[in-house]
C-alpha cells in the first residue's frame, strides 16, 4: 500500500505535466492549422482570377461570365492558322519572346561586365555609379519611357525595334547589375589572382575562375530580365515601333483589344497554356532542386 | 624586391584593365538613362514648335480649370498608392509571419504559389480580375474605388510579401522568446519586438508597392471604367497625342513624389539605424 502510494506521486506529477505538455502540443496544432488555412484562402483567392479565366477557355462565349456549353473552341481556333486572331495572337507572343530573349541577353552581358568593372573601381566612382544604376530601379517606369521617347524625339529618330530593345534594357540591367554585386563581394579575388600568377591570361582567368563563381548571380540577373521584360507594358507601350507594320507584344496587344471592347476568345487559351507551362517549369524545378539538396 | 615590384605592378595594370569592364555600362547609362531624364526638364521648360525657354507647359497643366484636374490626379494617385499599400501590408504581413515561420511552414514551395500568378501577364490577370468582380456583383463602373483597389492589391501582394518573407526568416527567435518567458503577452510580444524587427521589411515593402501604384494606369484604367485618372495615365494622354512638353511637366511631378517617398523611406530607415 505505502509503496504504492510512494510510486504514484511522482507518476502523477508527470501525469499531469504530460498533460498540459498534451494541451500545448494540442493548441499548437490548432494554431498551425488556423496559420496554414489563413495562407492556403489566401493563395485560392490569388488564383481565383485565373482560375475563372482558365474554366471560361472551354466555352466559346464571347464574354466571360457567360456559360454556353463545354467545348474546344477556343483551342482549335488558337491552333487555326487562318484564324486573325490566332495570327494577331501568335505574333505578338513571338515579339514578346524574342524582345524578352534579346533585351536579357544583352542586359546581362553589358550588365555582368558593368558589375565586375564596378567592383574594381575606386570608392567615389562606385559610388557614382551604384546611384546611376538606382534610378531606374526607383524611377517609375511610365518617366523612363517618356524620357526615352523625348530622346529619340530630340535625335529625329523614329521609335524602332531598337529604341524597344534600349527600353526594356533600361527595365533590366539594374537587377542584373544588383543580382551579380553580391556574388563579387563573395568572391575569394586571390583565386583569381593565384590563376594570374600560375599564367593564365587575362580573359582565360576571367572566363574560367571569376564568372563560373558569379554564375548564380548572373544566372538570377537573366531570369528577373526575362520575367520583366516579358511582363511589361508601359515602355513596350511608350517605344514600341512607330512605323511600318502594327507592331504588338502580348501586353500592348491585350491592352488595344480590352480598349475596344472585348478580348479575344483565344486569349483564354493561350493564358491556360501559358499556366500550365509555368507550372510544369515550376513543379520540373522543384524536384531538380530537391535532389540536388538530397545529394550534398 | 625586383619580383615583387613588378608582380604588384602587374597587379596594379590587370585592376586598371578590370576597371575598364564597366565603360560600356557607363555610356549606356549616361546615354539612355541620364540624359534622357535631363531632356525631361529641357522639354518642360521648352516651347514645342520653338525650343525656347518658356513657362507654357507649365501653365496648361497648373493654370484655371487644369489645375483643378491637376490637383485632382495628384490626390487619386496618392489615394490608391496609400491605400494599396497600406491594405497590402495588411495583408501581407501575417502571410509572410506565417511563411517564415518553421514551425507552421517548412516549404518553399507555398512561396513560389504566391509569386507564381506574377509570370501570367498582368494585362490578362486584370481583364481576368474585372470579370470576376462583375460575377461576384462588384460592377467597376458603381464601384471604381473599390475595384480599382482590388485590382491593385491582387497585383502588387507578391511586391509585398517577397521582402516582409525575407526579413521575417532573419527573426531573432531568441528575442520573441525571451519576451515572452519574461511574462509579455501575445500582443505585447507582437507590437514590441516582432513589429519593430521587421521594419526594414515594412519599408521596402511599401516601396515596392507605393511607387509603382502611381503610376499604375492600366489597372485603374480597366478597373474604374477610366474614372481614376493617375498621373502615369496623364502622362500616356500627353504621349498619345504628341504633347511631349505637357507630357514632361507631369513626368516632373511624378519625379518630385517619387523624390518625397525616396526621402520618406530614407528617413524611416535611418530611424532604424538609430535605434539600433
Amino acid at each position: 500500500m505505502e509503496k504504492e502510494l510512494v510510486m504514484n506521486a511522482p507518476n502523477m506529477e508527470m501525469e499531469e505535466t504530460n498533460r498540459s505538455l498534451q494541451r500545448k502540443e494540442k493548441r499548437e496544432k490548432a494554431k498551425k492549422a488556423v496559420a496554414l488555412t489563413f495562407v492556403w484562402i489566401m493563395l485560392l483567392v490569388m488564383y481565383l482570377p485565373i482560375m475563372y479565366l482558365i474554366l471560361y477557355s472551354f466555352t466559346d462565349a464571347n464574354v466571360i461570365g457567360k456559360w454556353q456549353g463545354f467545348n474546344l473552341d477556343c483551342y482549335s481556333t488558337l491552333f487555326n492558322p487562318k484564324n486573325a486572331y490566332a495570327q494577331q495572337i501568335w505574333e505578338a507572343a513571338w515579339n514578346t519572346l524574342w524582345v524578352a530573349i534579346v533585351a536579357s541577353t544583352l542586359s546581362t552581358v553589358l550588365g555582368t561586365a558593368g558589375a565586375i568593372g564596378m567592383h574594381f573601381l575606386g570608392k567615389k566612382f562606385k559610388a557614382v555609379f551604384n546611384f546611376a544604376n538606382e534610378i531606374p530601379i526607383v524611377n517609375a517606369e511610365i518617366v523612363m519611357a517618356l524620357s526615352l521617347v523625348i530622346l529619340f524625339a530630340w535625335l529625329k529618330l523614329p521609335t524602332s525595334a531598337f529604341s524597344l530593345i534600349i527600353g526594356h534594357m533600361v527595365l533590366t540591367i539594374p537587377f542584373v547589375v544588383i543580382n551579380v554585386q553580391p556574388k563579387l563581394e563573395q568572391m575569394d579575388p586571390s583565386l583569381y589572382e593565384a590563376a594570374m600568377d600560375l599564367g593564365a591570361s587575362r580573359s582565360g582567368a576571367l572566363f574560367k575562375v571569376m564568372i563560373p563563381d558569379l554564375l548564380p548571380g548572373i544566372f538570377s540577373g537573366f531570369m528577373i530580365s526575362m520575367t520583366l521584360s516579358l511582363d511589361d507594358f508601359v515602355i513596350t507601350e511608350f517605344t514600341k515601333p512607330s512605323e511600318g507594320t502594327d507592331f504588338q507584344t502580348i501586353s500592348t496587344y491585350v491592352q488595344g483589344t480590352l480598349a475596344k471592347g472585348a478580348i479575344p476568345i483565344q486569349i483564354r487559351s493561350f493564358t491556360t497554356i501559358i499556366f500550365v507551362l509555368i507550372v510544369a517549369v515550376m513543379v520540373g524545378y522543384t524536384i531538380v532542386n530537391n535532389r540536388k539538396a538530397k545529394k550534398i | 624586391m625586383e619580383a615583387t615590384k613588378t608582380l604588384s605592378r602587374n597587379k596594379g595594370k590587370v585592376r586598371e584593365t578590370r576597371k575598364w569592364l564597366c565603360m560600356p555600362y557607363g555610356i549606356f547609362l549616361i546615354l539612355f538613362i541620364i540624359l534622357p531624364i535631363l531632356l525631361i526638364f529641357y522639354y518642360a521648360f521648352s516651347d514645342p514648335t520653338t525650343g525656347l525657354i518658356t513657362l507654357k507647359n507649365f501653365k496648361s497643366v497648373f493654370e484655371g480649370d487644369s489645375s483643378v484636374t491637376t490637383f485632382k490626379v495628384i490626390g487619386q494617385s496618392l489615394g490608391v498608392a496609400a491605400l494599396t499599400t497600406v491594405i497590402c501590408i495588411l495583408i501581407a504581413y501575417p502571410i509572410a509571419y506565417i511563411l517564415a515561420n518553421s514551425k507552421w511552414n517548412k516549404n518553399v514551395v507555398l512561396v513560389y504559389l504566391f509569386l507564381l500568378p506574377m509570370w501570367i501577364n498582368f494585362v490578362i490577370r486584370t481583364v481576368a480580375t474585372k470579370q470576376l468582380l462583375i460575377f461576384f456583383g462588384l460592377d467597376p463602373a458603381m464601384h471604381p474605388w473599390v475595384c480599382s483597389i482590388i485590382g491593385m492589391v491582387y497585383n502588387y501582394l507578391p511586391f509585398a510579401i517577397l521582402p516582409l518573407y525575407n526579413t521575417m526568416l532573419k527573426l531573432d527567435k531568441s528575442q520573441i522568446e525571451a519576451a515572452a518567458d519574461l511574462g509579455a503577452s501575445p500582443v505585447q510580444v507582437f507590437i514590441k519586438t516582432i513589429v519593430p524587427m521587421t521594419v526594414p521589411g515594412i519599408v521596402s515593402a511599401a516601396t515596392m508597392t507605393f511607387m509603382p501604384t502611381m503610376s499604375s494606369y492600366v489597372i485603374t484604367d480597366a478597373l474604374s471604367g477610366r474614372t481614376i485618372k493617375l498621373i502615369g495615365g496623364q502622362i500616356e494622354h500627353q504621349f498619345l497625342h504628341s504633347q511631349l512638353n505637357v507630357g514632361s511637366v507631369y513626368a516632373i511631378i511624378m519625379l518630385a513624389l517619387i523624390g518625397l517617398s525616396v526621402v520618406f523611406e530614407n528617413f524611416f530607415s535611418e530611424k532604424k539605424k538609430g535605434a539600433r
